[in-house]
């Protein structure tokens, strides 16, 4: 007889905790992290831009402030500057200071002229060990842009057919017929 | 040799013991699309979903449209929803094309956007009926369904791709007599709707299929960032309409529906609660509404957008679903991307499955209010 409870993953780890945040919610994350860069200081939709390389600390400064669980993830494409943008946009279910707030917590990874997604340097960590919700987003984001998210336990396709072997669809390179 | 092939056409290994099985695309129970199943006896191992079969790639399509040419084939993902599909949408190109939104279609898109609720929720109870055994809960649904439908006909002009929001406000005001129509239809549901309870939510055989299976305990319906009734069911009080009210439900008298138990039974009768409550607003939103006035801001012809993006949220049917909207002084967005909630509730499929007997699978499935074409986009 197999259990529900108690097995998986997202079973286990500490209880979700309530803590009060002051707003503005960007200033803190500058104090701590230098090279972040504050995108918009508004009070319901702070956005902050940090290096790959601080994200998950980044990530994880957030989950102490009390933004639980990944409301959405999106890849920007920005050819112009080289490089692909993931922005997690996080909310809160627990803090009530933070009802009404959504996060933008961006990173960019580098791009490639040509791309061959999970082998090439388009990469960067992933979230999934601080916020568990994004892992179907992340795979999205990785068929989608190419970006390999180093540390994802399920780096497969999800939307896309396995025999898909053109340029990953949301590049802005992969061009409509027609269009 | 089974290295060698490519991935996804690698060779299984064949344990004795656990068998794999393809639930869909074709099988009707599934949805739109497959989900993987591996089952010891009757009891379900491990399960992987497998969406994708109808993603028509909207958000790539939404970069080669200008902003209005956006609205219709962005409701096309959900159709019985096709106004709270649109909403963040057209909340974040008003934000973007600086366009004020008169008082008037802040009420009527409030009252669409409800109508529509039902036409979706009673869709869903319909399916959940019929895959759960229950004819009858798919027979009065579906019947019901068309009040809702006839009343969005003679508001929009379409039975279900309706296209009716639009930056600015929407597309047409009411017909003269509906608000009366409107009245009449509503309150005759809200008797009806009490009566699904006796041949549905209080009946025994349901009960006993759908209590304490597939239970999402409180702390994980927020870890894996549930949204929606599920959350609602796992005893969370969250409710965009009410955490973040857009447009003028923050002076509408309704409540949130919030239910402890987190199973099936409970993912199942969150959505039927809200029905009442959006008949509710209706009725409010009715009769608080400017009784004249414009519905609509005239735009520019070919608007373009700010350098800036935006991330706006509603409540629809199936949880909170977000749009994240980059421009970039170009008249098509530059970056369009629905998070919706049928994406969201995919994470807890594999997790609420596991060890449930595949019987159990239907009831725990449907619960999710999970809707596969949305969910692919």
């Amino acid at each position: 007889m197999y259990v529900t409870t108690g097995e998986d993953e997202a079973n286990e780890g500490e209880e979700v905790r309530l803590m009060s945040v002051p707003v503005p919610t960007t200033q803190p994350f500058l104090e701590k992290f230098p090279d972040a860069t504050i995108i918009s200081d508004d009070v319901d939709r702070p956005a902050i831009l940090v290096p790959k390389e601080h994200i998950i600390d980044a990530a994880t400064f957030a989950k102490e402030m009390g933004f639980d669980h990944a409301e959405s993830v999106s890849g920007v494409d920005f050819p112009d500057d080289n490089q692909i943008e993931v922005v997690y946009h996080l909310g809160s279910y627990t803090n009530d200071n933070l009802t009404k707030c959504v996060l933008a917590l961006a990173t960019r990874a580098p791009r490639e002229e040509d791309p061959r997604p999970g082998q090439d340097s388009t990469r960067l960590p992933t979230l999934r060990e601080v916020f568990y919700s994004v892992e179907f987003h992340e795979r999205e984001i990785f068929e989608m842009l190419g970006v390999y998210f180093e540390g994802h336990p399920d780096n497969r396709r999800l939307l896309l057919p396995e025999d898909w072997a053109d340029l990953p669809p949301m590049r802005k390179d992969f061009a409509i017929k027609g269009r | 040799m089974s290295a060698q092939l490519p991935p996804g056409l690698q060779l299984e290994k064949v344990d004795e013991r656990i068998m794999t099985l393809n639930v869909g695309p074709q099988h009707p129970g599934s949805g739109h699309m497959r989900i993987i199943v591996q089952i010891d006896g009757d009891y379900i191992v491990a399960c992987d979903p497998d969406p994708g079969y109808v993603h028509r790639g909207e958000e790539k399509m939404a970069e080669y449209r200008n902003y209005i040419t956006n609205i219709p084939h962005l409701e096309r993902p959900v159709i019985h929803d096709s106004c709270n599909i649109l909403y963040p949408y057209v909340l974040g190109a008003e934000e973007l094309l600086g366009v004020e939104v008169p008082e008037r279609a802040k009420y009527v898109r409030v009252i669409a956007a409800e109508l529509n609720r039902c036409v979706y929720t009673l869709y869903w109870l319909a399916i959940y009926g019929i895959f759960l055994g229950h004819s009858t809960m798919f027979m009065w649904p579906a019947g019901d369904r068309e009040l809702f439908i006839d009343l969005l006909e003679k508001l929009t002009g379409a039975r279900v791709t309706h296209a009716y929001f639009i930056p600015g406000g929407v597309r047409n005001d009411m017909p003269a007599n509906f608000e009366d129509v409107c009245l009449r239809q509503v309150r005759y549901f809200e008797k009806r709707i009490s009566e699904y309870s006796d041949v549905f939510y209080d009946n025994p055989i349901l009960i006993s299929r759908t209590a304490n299976t597939g239970v999402l305990s409180r702390n994980d319906a927020i870890r894996l960032g549930t949204t929606g009734s599920v959350l609602r069911a796992s005893g969370v009080d969250y409710d965009v309409r009410k955490k973040e009210p857009y447009d003028v439900y923050d002076s509408l008298d309704f409540e949130t529906n919030v239910l402890k138990s987190g199973d099936s039974y409970a993912r199942s009768k969150v959505p039927w609660l809200d029905m009442m409550e959006s008949c509710r607003i209706i009725r409010d939103a009715l009769s608080k509404m400017p009784k004249s006035g414009s519905v609509r801001t005239k735009l520019k012809p070919n608007p373009k957008g700010g350098d800036a993006s935006v991330y706006k949220r509603v409540e629809s049917g199936r949880g909170a679903l977000g749009c994240h909207i980059v421009s970039r002084k170009k008249p098509e967005p530059y970056r369009v991307k629905l998070s919706v909630g049928s994406f969201r509730n995919l994470i807890a499929m594999p997790y609420l499955l596991k060890g449930e007997k595949l019987g159990n699978m239907p009831s725990v499935y449907w619960s999710l209010n999970y809707w596969p074409v949305e969910a692919d986009r």
